[in-house]
């Protein structure tokens, strides 16, 4: 017998790791290490992208003080994970179609849901889905949002649309078998389809690295035979560029792609008091905060004269306010009734509903 | 007209749909050139093109996910699901998405989607073919349980299901499929889905069941009028929703009740019939009502269903039973 394996099974484990650095354009010092991309930017463009991430930390602190006060139902922090949310969605157009996920609601207010919609969404209220918007709801159901956005592509195609799905999970998310059948069905069908994984680190507790034994979660859409890159989550340039270079690929017929964002959950898992201290320390978390998306972009502003904290804070107390106002729109909105529930269930009620909804009906005039 | 099985009954249906509706499409596995396993989409996609007519990657959540992301793109998806077992990979997106499409939209977007499956016992198949999970899903909000007895009904319960705007589970009986023929008026017609039928009309008894036992509850009348015992047979059609009024109005009439069902006798349509009766109509009963349904054990495929799946013999017993309280 020869000494030598017939398969080297080690050294093909090895070749996994074998993968390209995620794209970057700016580095976490402000330096820029894509040159070419980085000049692609007007400075219009530069101060656009600042204000999205701006807005979205208002709107991030403001929501959570909202929670505190205990006028929110569920919602899910944002902070840390500005640069992967609104570069990517920043390359959806109007017609494309969102499938979010519950910590995407930023990109749904951006793709045309107001902020007084995800309010009354976040309580539970029929109001805050009424969205004219090209989008479901934010998914509750981890990885079903990837099956879906499988469907809405074929969709569009079958439409003859200029338009692709746009769909997001969590690192956590990737460990779903719908996530998998998702990306495999929108290869097997090529249809335009574009999968983003947020890696945050963290599925509430359960870090990256006990989800899964694969190198990179990009690797996931390898076997679905998609073409799928890491891209640096906490650098919006990078975010933008990649999903824009994306959808054109998706739109010229390609068929889907996967990008995997490196960002960072900065607080709780969810307004609903989760804790991460118990799970994780200062030490691991403060490299994380000194790669914030807004540092390193304020400061290639502020370098160039774009941008000042006087400039900044105006727009946060603009911002502010306009949440202020929006939760104020969402408390006017009167409350659900039973009988409406019972309506809107079924387009046609069935003979049992009927009765339900004269019994409520003659509840609610009283 | 002509005679034709269950099977051509769904086939005719299909066609018609495809026909009428061009947002109308049907996938699964094998339903393409294969013309499904039981050859129900036979000729389909030869006649109206892979565009809409198409086989799919082997994944049920996808398949379904597939169907919810169309329905939400203006598609009239007509999912298949190769046998009712393997629905349970697809739970989330039945119930968990399309059920609730049009409560969480307010109607703005909806999931127009009829999900067709082949259940039900006595053709000995392997295990998670034939069991009869319709009560996992007629207790789900928002979406419609079918489960014709017969062709004619077959044919017009599937086109009805496909022109409802909400999703329909339309179960299709694998032991029916093929043992029974019926003149098929050529063409479209619909059958309601909120409407049970009056199979039998009788004076002393009444048996409410569905799908195959149907036909178990005919044989019963049959055998049962040669003693001259008139028993009223009603078929639910649908058992999301129920039609309750039908069952009231006939034990009205008959004042005693059995109940029939393939499925085990834990919390399933059954129980929900007797319910309904002890609710609203039970000072029409001079009799307790009587129940016929499987052992509450796990469902024994093969050979194991022909001790275990209750048909004529258990129902005659049991309407005796309760004629002779
Ligand atoms: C199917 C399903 N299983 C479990 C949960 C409960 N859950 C909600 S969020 C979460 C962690 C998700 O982590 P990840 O996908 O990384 O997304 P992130 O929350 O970090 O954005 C879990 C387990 C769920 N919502 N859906
Ligand atoms: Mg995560």
């Amino acid at each position: 017998m020869a000494n030598k394996p017939i398969v080297d099974f080690e050294a093909l484990k090895n070749n996994l790791s074998n993968v390209s650095k995620p794209i970057q354009v700016l580095n976490e010092k402000a330096e820029i290490t894509d040159q070419e991309v980085f000049d692609s930017f007007s400075d219009d463009d530069l101060v656009e992208f600042m204000k999205k991430m701006v807005w979205e930390r208002a709107l991030h602190e403001q929501t959570m003080n909202f929670s505190r006060q205990g006028r929110m139902g569920f919602y899910a922090p944002t902070e840390g994970e500005e640069a992967s949310e609104m570069g990517t969605v920043l390359a959806m157009k109007k017609n494309d179609y969102l499938l979010p996920a519950y910590r995407d609601v930023p990109q749904l207010i951006q793709h045309g849901a107001t902020v007084t919609q995800a309010y009354l969404w976040s309580r539970g209220h029929v109001a805050g889905n009424k969205f004219e918007a090209r989008s479901m709801m934010p998914q509750i159901i981890i990885g079903a949002a990837y099956d879906e956005a499988a469907g809405v592509a074929m969709g569009l195609k079958k439409n003859g649309e200029d338009a692709i799905a746009f769909t997001y999970t969590g690192d956590g998310g990737t460990s779903q078998g719908d996530s998998y059948e998702g990306m495999n069905f929108a290869g097997a069908f090529k249809v335009p389809a574009l999968f983003i994984v947020q890696n945050n680190g963290f599925a509430i507790s359960t870090p990256r690295a006990k989800q899964t034994s694969a190198p990179t979660l990009a690797q996931k859409a390898v076997a679905a035979g998609i073409p799928s890159i890491q891209v640096d989550g906490m650098d919006i340039l990078a975010c933008y560029a990649v999903a824009k270079a994306a959808r054109e690929y998706i739109t010229a017929g390609n068929g889907p792609v996967m990008i995997e964002t490196l960002t960072y959950r900065f607080g709780a898992h969810s307004s609903a008091g989760d804790d991460p201290k118990r799970y994780r320390t200062k030490a691991e978390e403060q490299p994380w905060f000194d790669k914030d998306p807004l540092i390193r972009l304020r400061k290639v502003l502020e370098d160039k004269g774009l941008w000042s904290e006087e400039q900044e804070d105006k727009l946060v107390d603009e911002y502010k306010a306009s949440f202020k106002e929006a939760i104020k729109e969402a408390d006017a909105v009167p409350e659900d009734k039973v009988s409406d529930m019972l309506k809107r269930t079924f387009e046609i009620p069935t003979p049992e509903m009927k009765k339900e909804i004269a019994k409520f009906e003659a509840k609610e005039s009283k | 007209m002509a005679k034709k099985t269950y099977i051509q009954a769904i086939t005719d249906a299909l066609d018609i749909v495809l026909e009428d509706d061009p947002k109308t499409l049907i996938f699964g596995e094998d339903v393409g050139k294969n013309g499904g396993v039981f050859r129900t989409t036979q000729g389909l996609q030869e006649k109206y093109g892979e565009n809409r007519v198409f086989d799919t990657p082997l994944a049920e959540s996808g398949i379904l996910g597939l169907a919810t992301g169309l329905g939400l793109t203006g598609w009239r998806p007509i999912p298949e699901i190769q046998f009712m077992g393997f629905s349970l990979e697809a739970v989330d997106q039945i119930i968990g998405q399309e059920a609730r499409m049009r409560f969480r939209f307010d109607g703005l977007k909806t999931a127009p989607v009829t999900i067709r499956t082949p259940y039900g016992g006595g053709t000995h198949t392997a295990e998670m073919h034939a069991d009869n999970l319709e009560n996992i899903f007629a207790s789900t909000p928002g979406l419609r349980v079918v489960m014709p007895s017969n062709p004619y009904d077959a044919k017009g319960l599937l086109i009805s299901s496909v022109e409802n705007n909400d999703p329909v589970l339309f179960m299709e009986n694998l032991k029916l499929y093929r043992s029974m023929k019926d003149d098929i008026p050529d063409g479209k017609y619909t059958v309601p889905l909120d409407k049970a039928n009056v199979a039998r009309e009788g004076n002393d008894i009444t048996i409410v069941a569905y799908g195959a036992e149907v036909n178990e509850a005919l044989k019963v009348a049959d055998d049962l009028a040669k003693k001259n015992i008139s028993v009223e047979v009603i078929d639910l059609r649908t058992v999301s929703p129920i039609d309750t009024d039908t069952i009231f109005k006939s034990i009205e009439k008959t004042h005693k009740v059995v109940i029939v069902q393939e499925a085990q006798k834990i919390a399933g349509v059954g129980a929900q019939v007797a319910s309904a009766i002890a609710e609203d109509a039970v000072l029409s009963l001079d009799a307790p009502i009587g129940r016929v349904a499987a052992p509450n054990s796990v469902y024994p495929f093969a050979l194991g269903e022909d001790i275990w799946i209750p048909r004529a013999k258990e129902i005659e017993e049991k309407v005796n039973e309760i004629l002779n309280y």
